[in-house]
């Protein structure tokens, strides 16, 4: 019966083969070219435009600077720094709030109340000191850059500046053998990796497509923007005259970002001239008009679509991770716990790319949510320096009020401006968040590709903290 | 008969019909699927007719996979299905793939194309190609205050008159043509108003009397597969999606609905 059917099957492709032959080549042409006659047609009979078009001379002469040869690009790194300048800036003071109450005032209440009730030690250990009080950390750290990032990014989107940063780039992925609208999967990259591979839908090519799902995780995403912009204000803006620190940690973002940029386009073309050689398809780009933004609603969507969405994310993996954390910190084996072993153990291999083990343990943690790194590092890095004062023991997060003290940890900890770079280059080169690597097997249906997603940019980001350091200490040996 | 009463009996008037339904949808009386080219506002008309916040950008390639969200009307539930922005039926990228299948084999009880007002003549060939394989479609004529701008005024009556369905003008970021779109809607799923979908006029006898003979085989081997025209012009286009569907029978499954999400 299958057989038959195959047949049969078969038999109409045939027949279609046939008839085919009979009408000659150029039929599919007459089809289309009719509707085009068609539209045409009506078009002129039910169109009419009267005297000038006064707003397109608007958008013409917005996208003749935009777009153009020598400003495109300037403009567009110009954006990107204000953006994240204001950000910076201005998320401090309510991180500084947030912090004051979630941690300084609620934890020592949540904690008396679990020891009040008769809650055992270990219990109110794993609850208050580990699941509640990294929701905290994340909610206060990640909030108001987020709530400041996410509203300006839209309202450029709104706008309708994504098209021309792709058209700006078009030329770029062109010449790296990719396809034009990879800018545009890059551009969703930048707000999360899952969405960006799941874009990539855009690109008809299975070749282009598989390239643009490839290098999706260069492009920062949400999760790590935070990391990016707390380190950099630290180590970066630290290392500068306090009067430059904010414009010089926003540079530092920036320059992660676009060295994600070259680094996309580096691998696009390098896997575009072995593994997955083609030829690069044409297409076309429509450039759509400018919008005034709509501000309320975005400020709206930008902060139930993404600002709570990430930070909700952030919490439900944060509670589980706060758990972790702590479990590894109080395990004991002998003398020490199951964290210092593998601190202890990783340093040596992690020194060598500039890093330390409690990052390495920090990012064998976070892998279902990169936004719950910095976190991590600091109650790990407490944990293995032992600072006194900062907590109410092993594993438990501490208070912090400010940049300041995050600051004095990681000083503390054994940090310098070289580990600040090389967390900062490690937080745009390692593997993907677990969704993301889900989305990656779903939407390539296969194994290889997503193991090639995954390590690839892992094996990328130990060679270049691995050069970085090298050459560091080549320049400043006292370290 | 006095004015009043007239008033009252026009839909649009009842405004307070419409209810907004979310992603509720048990028990749907008919499926509205949402077309149209790249960035001409369809998701900004779906959070208009359901309540949903789609996000929203201004551009193209935005909405990758198909959003579903539902609203009542007049005592009927209405399912609507925003799809991938396409400029033809006729390509192959997944998300344009995504767009035609449903247009083609989810058996809509309405395809609204949403076009833009601005550039009419260019969305007319998917609006065009559309009508090649639906008989009840409206054109929302969106982004009207951006035509409006540019000095562009177009015949709405000439328009239906020669698509041959209803051609309602809106400004769906205003949410102004909404009233009207429900209501036309609800008049072409209730067959009151019976489209007569303008169709190519220039085939040549011997290419119609091909795509009858395949059709007709086509019948044979998938009873009950909508628009067999369609997929027989296609096939004699040679596109290789659809071959490769009628090598591994997976044609047929689209005629047993599994793509179509209707109860």
């Amino acid at each position: 019966m299958a057989k038959k059917q195959q047949n049969s099957n078969e038999d109409i492709l045939s027949l279609a083969n046939n008839l085919r032959w009979e009408l000659g080549v150029d039929f599919h042409d007459t089809v289309i070219e009719s509707i085009y006659a068609d539209a045409s047609r009506i078009a002129r009979k039910t169109v009419r435009t009267q005297g000038e078009k006064p707003a397109y001379n608007w958008d013409f002469k917005i996208d003749r600077i935009v777009t153009s040869r020598w400003l495109g690009f300037p403009i567009m790194f110009l954006l990107l720094a204000l953006v994240f300048w204001i950000t910076v800036s201005g998320a401090n003071y309510p991180s500084g709030l947030l912090a004051g109450l979630l941690i300084d005032s609620l934890h020592p209440v949540l904690k008396n109340g679990a020891t009040a009730i008769g809650m055992p030690w270990w219990l109110s250990g794993v609850l208050v000191d580990g699941a509640y009080l990294s929701m905290a950390w994340v909610i206060a750290v990640m909030l108001p850059p987020m709530a400041i990032f996410f509203p300006l990014f839209t309202l450029l989107e709104d706008f309708g500046y994504l098209p021309r940063v792709a058209f700006n780039m078009d030329s770029l992925f062109r010449r790296a053998g990719a396809h034009g609208k990879q800018a545009l999967t890059l551009s969703m990259g930048f707000g999360c990796n899952a969405a960006g591979v799941i874009a990539a839908r855009v690109i008809d090519s299975p070749r282009e497509r598989l390239i643009a799902i490839l290098t999706n995780n260069f492009s920062l995403c949400n999760g790590r923007w935070p990391t990016q912009i707390l380190i950099a204000t630290i180590f970066i803006g630290g290392a500068v005259p306090a009067h430059w620190a904010g414009l010089v940690s926003a540079g530092a973002v920036v320059g992660i970002a676009v060295l994600g940029i070259f680094f996309s386009l580096v691998v696009s073309w390098g896997l575009s001239k072995s593994v997955l050689r083609g030829e690069t398809s044409a297409f076309s780009l429509e450039l759509p008009p400018y919008r005034p933004p709509r501000i309320l609603q975005t400020l709206y969507t930008s902060l139930i679509d993404r600002t709570i969405f990430v930070l909700w994310r952030a919490i439900v993996f944060a509670i589980p991770a706060g758990i972790v954390i702590w479990l590894v910190a109080n395990i004991h084996l002998g003398d020490l716990s199951l964290a210092e072993h593998f601190i202890q153990w990783a340093d040596p291999f992690a020194f060598f790319f500039g890093l330390n083990g409690v990052i390495l343990l920090a990012y064998i943690i976070a892998i279902p949510a990169n936004e719950i790194v910095i976190p991590t590092v600091l109650m790990l890095t407490v944990l293995s320096t032992g600072l006194s004062g900062m907590g109410e023991g092993a594993g438990v997060m501490f208070e912090l009020n400010s940049v300041t003290d995050t600051e004095n940890i990681l000083r503390a900890g054994g940090w310098t401006l070289l580990t600040g770079l090389n967390l900062m280059l490690f937080s745009l080169l390692h593997n993907p968040c677990s969704t993301t690597i889900y989305t990656i097997f779903k939407e390539t249906h296969s194994a290889k590709w997503t193991l090639v997603a995954t390590l690839l940019p892992i094996v990328l980001g130990f060679i270049v903290c691995f050069f970085t350091t090298q050459v560091w200490l080549l320049f400043f040996s006292h370290r | 008969m006095n004015s009043q009463h007239d008033c009252e009996n026009c839909p649009v008037h009842h405004r307070e019909n419409l209810i907004r339904l979310g992603i509720a949808m048990d028990r749907v009386d008919y499926v509205v699927a949402l077309a149209g080219n790249p960035n001409t506002g369809k998701s900004t008309v779906f959070n208009n007719l359901t309540g949903l916040r789609q996000h929203t950008g201004n551009w193209p390639g935005k909405t990758v996979t198909r959003a579903e969200g539902g609203y009542s009307y007049a005592e009927k539930r209405y399912k609507v299905v925003d799809l991938p922005g396409t400029y033809s039926l006729l390509s192959t990228s997944t998300d344009e793939e995504t767009a035609r299948d449903f247009i083609l084999f989810g058996r809509p009880d309405v395809t609204v194309i949403v076009a833009d007002a601005t550039r009419l003549e260019r969305n007319l060939n998917l609006v065009l190609q559309v009508l090649e394989i639906t008989d009840r479609a409206v054109l929302c004529l969106n982004l009207m205050d951006e035509a409006k701008r540019n000095h562009i005024e177009i015949d709405e009556r000439n328009l239906s008159a020669e698509l041959g369905i209803p051609v309602i003008p809106a400004a769906a970021r205003q949410k102004e043509g909404m009233p009207e779109l429900i209501a036309a809607i609800e008049e072409v799923a209730s067959g009151r108003y019976v489209c007569q979908p303008h169709r190519l006029k220039s085939r040549s006898p011997k290419l119609n009397h091909a795509v009858s003979t395949l059709a007709q085989k086509l019948a044979a081997q998938f009873p009950g597969l909508p628009n067999l025209n369609w997929v027989a012009l296609r096939l004699l286009e040679g596109d290789q999606s659809i071959i490769e569907a009628v090598r591994t029978g997976e044609l047929g499954k689209l005629s047993t609905g599994v793509l179509s999400p209707q109860p």
